[in-house]
């Protein structure tokens, strides 16, 4: 099997060896490193991490498709997730939600032709005070308003 | 009122060592701990401060560290909550992030406390800048000599680990987090044996949640009678974290003495009230979690026994406003819809219960509604609280049983096509 994971991926795990007393519990770091090269999960990523850990490629699918941080299948170059639970919605984030809908001529869930984004919907994000708030990749954006969703779409906000 | 966290809230300065020694006396009462006291003392003085956990079971920290066994040929675990998963709160946050050692140190004391050598933080994993802050002031401390070997030149090791979840709110469950800290599904274990006795890497552990830990440094410096004091209500001290958010003027994190004020003096004399001058119509006093009250419910005393008497709970301290014009019926479809999507799956009740109930709320909404709905909504809640693995089942049904009884003729009016959603 071809390699497709780096040297930096590696070196990071050798690092986390030893901070823990069974080799499994290295499933959940091993896949965020993964994701962080590719962005998702490629099955050729997800089955070296298989063989890094020494157990079967489908206990490492089993545990993956558990959580929804991690990305099954390509998602654009941004990724949009709007928390829309209580606090969020209270504040508007369903109309964020529609905003982004009609200005990206995409639904929710979907990614744009050119790649550029995806729109997710998203549970809480632990930002109720400063709501209604989103993720984009892995960074919050926070307080927002239709103006401020512009600006980050125009590429106008860091 | 005494505060114990929030004036070094919302400076980024103030989560650097340099701060935290010079202004909070940092390191202080884990040298004491760790030099000049018993283990068994430490468990001692937080079981006389009283205090509860702060994660959303109120169970009482000295007890839980009590129960694991002191002597044990297989190493011990503390493990810290960081999944601030439960909507509607995000003061652990702000500890992460202004006051880290706080938490740091916190755990070394606690460590001490079970004779724990390697301890873990199981954060969340949308938390990318507040873990990137907390590994910062993890290595800082190691490179102080607060972390590793031969603290404070005693003969006390201790490591602590950052693990970072990757989006599940179960994770947030005790036991669902041990076995994703081990690399599993986040499923919840059967309950007993419990964590104390066989934990994360089938060891004893004490799973706690981070303002709890954050807390008990404040106490050894403090004092434990001190602290104790600053509860007015017998069985729970001290003071704790409101994350305030909805419909208020100033949504954020608000620090009280428990039992001092009432929940409407919370929201109107610290949050500024109701936003926009309008009435509040309901609130959810502990996170989504927690059964809501009607606007005339909020003179409680805010603490933990005065909440059960009403029945409701205070959960995790968020406190979430609804104004009049709020509609209940999609808040609590909403709030469904989150726990159909979190639920494990495990158990059958809460898996399909869960569904049917987002299902029926959303025909409800819908204009698809029958008179019939509302008592099937009820039977299927009542079939879920109580015969489930872990209380996800009880969060889901707590609410949808609490706003069908106070809200009923709000779900009436779409019933019966008076009211449309917009
Ligand atoms: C569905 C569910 C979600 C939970 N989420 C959290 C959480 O995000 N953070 C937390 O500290 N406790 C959470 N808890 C409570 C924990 O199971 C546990 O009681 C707590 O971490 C113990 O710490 P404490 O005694 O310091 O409160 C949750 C419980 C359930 C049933």
């Amino acid at each position: 099997m071809e390699k497709v994971l780096s040297q930096k991926f590696y070196d990071k795990m050798s690092k986390l060896e030893q901070r823990y007393p069974i080799r499994n519990a290295l499933i959940l770091p091993a896949l965020h490193a993964a994701q962080e090269e590719f962005g998702w999960l490629p099955k050729e990523a997800m089955d070296e991490v298989a063989v890094f850990i020494g157990v079967h490629p489908a206990q490492i699918r089993e545990v993956a498709s558990f959580y929804t941080m991690y990305n099954l299948s390509p998602v654009g170059e941004k990724h949009l997730k709007i928390c829309t639970n209580v606090s969020c919605m209270l504040r508007g984030a369903y109309d964020l939600v529609t905003h982004c809908e009609k200005k990206l001529q995409i639904k929710t869930g979907e990614t744009t032709v050119d790649g550029k984004f995806t729109l997710s919907e998203e549970e809480c994000l632990g930002a109720c005070g400063t709501a209604p708030a989103m993720m984009v990749n892995d960074d919050y954006h926070e307080n927002l308003s239709i103006e401020r969703i512009n600006q980050i779409l125009e590429g106008r906000a860091p | 009122m005494n505060t114990l966290f929030v004036q070094h809230f919302g400076n980024d300065e103030n989560r650097k060592l340099s701060y935290y020694t010079a202004q909070m006396m940092g390191y202080q009462a884990a040298r004491r701990a760790i030099l000049e006291m018993k283990p068994e003392q430490i468990i001692e003085d937080v079981k006389k401060s009283s205090i509860r956990g702060r994660g959303g079971a109120g169970f009482p920290t000295g007890m839980k560290w009590g129960f694991l066994p002191k002597e044990s040929a297989k190493p011990k675990y503390l493990v810290c909550n960081a999944d601030e998963s439960e909507p509607g709160t995000f003061k652990d946050r702000d500890i992460i992030r202004y006051t880290p050692h706080l938490l740091i140190e916190g755990m070394i004391i606690g460590s001490y406390a079970i004779g724990c050598t390697h301890a873990y933080i199981y954060i969340r994993g949308e938390y990318t800048r507040e873990a990137k802050i907390l590994q910062e002031a993890i290595d800082e401390a190691y490179k102080n000599g607060f972390l590793g070997k031969g603290i404070f030149n005693s003969s006390f090791n201790l490591d602590v680990t950052l693990h970072r979840g990757a989006g599940a709110y179960i994770c947030g469950e005790e036991t669902a987090l041990l076995n994703s800290l081990e690399g599993k599904r986040g499923e919840p274990r059967v309950k007993p044996p419990f964590p104390a006795l066989v934990g994360a890497f089938s060891c004893p552990t004490a799973v706690n949640n981070v303002e709890t830990i954050a807390t008990v440094p404040h106490i050894l410096n403090r004092g434990a009678e001190w602290y104790a004091k600053l509860g007015r209500i017998e069985k729970s001290g001290g003071t704790r974290l409101m994350s305030v958010s909805g419909h208020v003027k100033n949504p954020g994190v608000y620090e009280v003495e428990a039992g001092s004020i009432t929940l409407r003096q919370l929201i109107e004399d610290h949050a500024g009230g109701c936003w926009k001058d309008k009435k509040i119509k309901a609130v959810i006093p502990g996170g989504s979690s927690a059964p809501v009250l009607t606007a005339d419910e909020i003179d409680v005393v805010l603490d933990i026994e005065p909440f059960q008497k009403i029945g409701t709970m205070m959960g995790s301290g968020a406190v979430m406003v609804c104004d009049e014009d709020t509609d209940m019926v999609q808040l609590i479809w909403r709030i469904t819809k989150f726990y159909a999507h979190e639920s494990c799956g495990q158990c059958t009740p809460c898996r399909e219960g869960c569904h049917w109930m987002e299902a029926i709320l959303h025909r409800i909404l819908h204009g698809a509604g029958a008179e019939k709905d509302l008592d099937m909504l009820l039977d299927i809640a009542n079939n879920i609280g109580g015969k489930t693995l872990c209380a996800l089942g009880d969060a889901a049904a707590g609410p949808v049983i609490s706003f069908v009884k106070k809200f009923r003729t709000e779900f009436e009016s779409y019933i019966r096509g008076q009211k449309k959603y917009a």
